[in-house]
């Protein structure tokens, strides 16, 4: 197998703020350092990218030096927190933007989805859109009519292809864009988390169609998605980017595992940050035991008053990644929690039911009566769920058909 | 030994000075026609008029100006028919500041689009000046229709088509070159300073004025004989010998020599080399400061 594309210290910086008056002076600046043969005044040794961290200068490298190479055939998943480079790395690679500093090098024509239906015009109807939008996305005009068929039955709009897209309803829109990009005859296919569009049925198909273009015509894939269960069944190896930085570059499993642990150890711990006058949660954590379909969640949690209250009792809500509370837990109907001036930590078990792999999100509310709130912090620890419920169910579950998927067995008829 | 291996395409930080990419502009010749398609189409959908509308600008404008700067001002005419005068004037006006005015902003009206996918950047403007070129064609039909009226219907009309009419292919290519060069410099500037996409819209105006659309060039070499700058402004003016040679080619009156001529088609080959250079250096990265 040879190399398709060969990453060599890739960064990419960007200038943080506002570009107005100062831009003229700045670029002055930097084209003097340029012509008296002086290191660029704007690229000084940045700090790594933690949006949440304060840096000194005003530039950001959204990239620093990643090196990696991906073979003839690989699919790829690229997965990250948010701002930890990946859809930057997508558009370095997809040409939009240009390289900081490095290079890379690629065998075969890319094509890249980093949206889709970019260039449909509302005025022009389907067909004169899906020449178009093809045409952008690197086609020629007699490969588009050769598939045009093709497209306009896997998007399943034939009827309304004649029509102004302005007209169309926006899942029409989005299937017939990605019908477009899938006829794609590239080398080397990029995708950005294009499958959250459309309705699950379509979605099955966007994800069967690119497993079929990286499994069976050996082409080569790059996926970003934060749906860790999309990655696993379609790519065959990961690369993992954190503050711009590459992670880890290699097996997909090991991958995804590094990426979920790393999001855990941000969240299944939480320290209130300020004293309150009423009583309130001083620290809490989390740990999930177990294996599905019998999960279960060990909560720590400190509550402390300022002065003497009546007791009180506590509820965990749990949401999933999509922000629907899908289960509250309520241990204790009569108040239970010493509310007196003093701090008293109290461990509680949750046994979970089969949830979808998924990542969940746990809020925990005190007070002493349904209707009175002595504290609420939402959404302060949370944990990830990787395999599904269901013994060797490989293909994706979807927010569509449930959120929990209960112990179901044969009893007759095997 | 390590042979070095070949790669289709390598990233870099930054094109080298004259690295074009014309290959893969040429790779690219379907989308130039379907976005010339694309604003063709997208202009009369849903008009009733359609390509006609094409018409009632310079028709308009010809009756305006043949009212106020012929019948108020009383600007000379050559001695041709005012609205066949102001009309040749308009439509080859119209034809370069709509290239100027429309390439000038194309990075920002495609903000989007170039944001997310690749393609040969120079595709924009050019498509913008060949879609121009199917409006002129419209416009150069009224003309040629004004020029009909006035030859057959109102007789003893002085006007001629003469030999410099074989110049003009070259004029339009010269105005869509230079359209193209000055637009592609605004542009490229204008991604990183939005001042200057206001002062292309006040500044293609005034430059008018400094152009032969609504006087003769004859007419200010004799008037402006004591201020020589004021007439060197419009006689240096890349787009006068543009005007003139049509005006001569059609109309058989205009102020053609070949020294102004030729030192036009040096000014606009200098333009449009500075705008490939400028355009150049930015399409890599103005995505990041747009």
């Amino acid at each position: 197998m040879s190399v398709v594309i060969k990453v060599e210290q890739l960064s990419k910086a960007y200038q943080l703020g506002e570009i107005g008056t100062g831009t003229i002076s700045r670029d002055l600046e930097r084209w003097f350092a340029k012509i008296r043969g002086k290191e660029d005044p704007f690229l000084k040794v940045g700090e790594v990218n933690d949006r949440a961290a304060r840096g000194d200068s005003d530039i950001v490298w959204s990239l620093r030096d990643i090196n990696f190479d991906i073979l003839q055939g690989e699919s790829v998943g690229v997965i990250g927190r948010n701002g930890a480079g990946k859809s930057t790395l997508l558009k370095l690679l997809s040409r939009v933007t240009a390289p900081t500093t490095g290079q890379i090098k690629v065998k075969g024509r890319i094509a890249s989805l980093l949206e889709v239906g970019t260039g449909f015009h509302p005025e022009l109807t389907g067909k004169e859109n899906v020449y178009l939008n093809g045409a952008i996305l690197g086609m020629r005009k007699k490969e588009i009519d050769r598939k045009f068929d093709e497209i306009v039955d896997f998007s399943g709009v034939e009827r309304y292809i004649e029509t102004p897209v302005k007209r169309y309803s926006s899942g029409m829109y989005v299937r017939l864009a990605f019908a477009v990009a899938a006829y794609l005859e590239s080398e080397i296919l990029i995708v950005d988390e294009v499958l959250a569009v459309g309705d699950a049925e379509f979605q099955q198909k966007c994800l069967g169609k690119m497993k079929d273009v990286s499994t069976r015509q050996g082409r080569t894939v790059l996926f970003v998605s934060h749906n860790m269960s999309a990655v696993l069944n379609l790519c065959n190896k990961g690369v993992v980017l954190r503050n711009g930085l590459l992670d880890y570059c290699g097996n997909l499993r090991e991958a995804v595992q590094l990426y979920q642990n790393s999001n855990m150890s941000r969240s299944n711990e939480w320290i209130a940050d300020k004293a309150a006058t009423l009583p309130q949660i001083r620290y809490a954590w989390l740990d999930l035991a177990e294996e599905q379909p019998n999960l279960t969640l060990k909560i720590k949690v400190k509550i402390g008053s300022a002065s003497n209250n009546s007791p009180a009792f506590i509820a965990f809500d749990i949401k999933n990644g999509f922000g629907t509370t899908i289960m509250q837990a309520i241990p204790s109907i009569t108040p239970f929690l010493e509310c007196n001036g003093n701090e008293k930590e109290y461990e509680f078990q949750v046994d979970l039911v089969g949830l979808i792999p998924d990542s969940y999100y746990v809020s925990i509310w005190i007070g002493p009566h349904n209707s009175e709130t002595y504290d609420w912090q939402k959404d302060i620890l949370s944990f990830e769920v990787q395999q599904s419920p269901t013994a060797g169910r490989t293909f994706p579950h979807h927010y569509d058909n449930g959120f929990i998927v209960p112990n179901s067995k044969i009893i007759q008829g095997l | 030994m390590e042979v070095p291996e070949y790669w289709d395409l390598v990233l870099k930080p930054q094109n080298s000075f004259f690295e074009l990419n014309l290959q893969d502009v040429w790779r690219y010749r379907d989308l130039l026609w379907l976005f010339v398609r694309r604003d063709f189409v997208s202009f009369y959908k849903q008009t009733i008029l359609g390509p006609f509308w094409f018409f009632i600008q310079p028709l308009f404008t010809t009756i305006m100006y043949t009212f106020i700067f012929g019948g108020l001002a009383n600007i000379p005419v050559d001695g041709l028919p005012k609205p066949l005068f102001y009309l040749a004037g308009i439509t080859t006006w119209n034809y370069f500041s709509d290239c100027i005015t429309k390439t000038s902003t194309v990075f920002k009206d495609n903000a989007n689009i170039f944001g997310k996918v690749y393609f040969p950047r120079l595709i924009m403007p050019l498509s913008v000046v060949i879609s121009n070129l199917i409006r002129f064609a419209v416009q150069l039909g009224l003309f040629l229709i004004a020029m009909a009226w006035y030859g057959w219907v109102e007789k003893g009309n002085h006007f001629h088509f003469s030999g410099y009419i074989l110049l003009f292919p070259v004029i339009v290519c010269q105005m869509a070159l230079l359209g193209l060069g000055t637009g592609m410099v605004i542009s490229a500037l204008t991604t990183r300073y939005r001042d200057l996409a206001f002062l292309v819209v006040f500044g293609v105006q005034l430059l008018m004025y400094a152009t032969t659309v609504v006087y003769p060039l004859s007419t200010v070499l004799v008037k402006f004989a004591k201020h020589p700058w004021m007439s060197a402004i419009i006689e240096y003016n890349p787009m006068t010998p543009i005007i003139e040679t049509f005006r001569i080619g059609f109309l058989g009156k205009g102020t053609f020599t070949w020294p102004l001529y030729l030192y036009s088609v040096v000014v606009t080959l200098l333009i449009l080399f500075l705008g490939i250079f400028i355009f150049n250096k930015v399409e890599k990265n103005f995505v990041d400061t747009i």
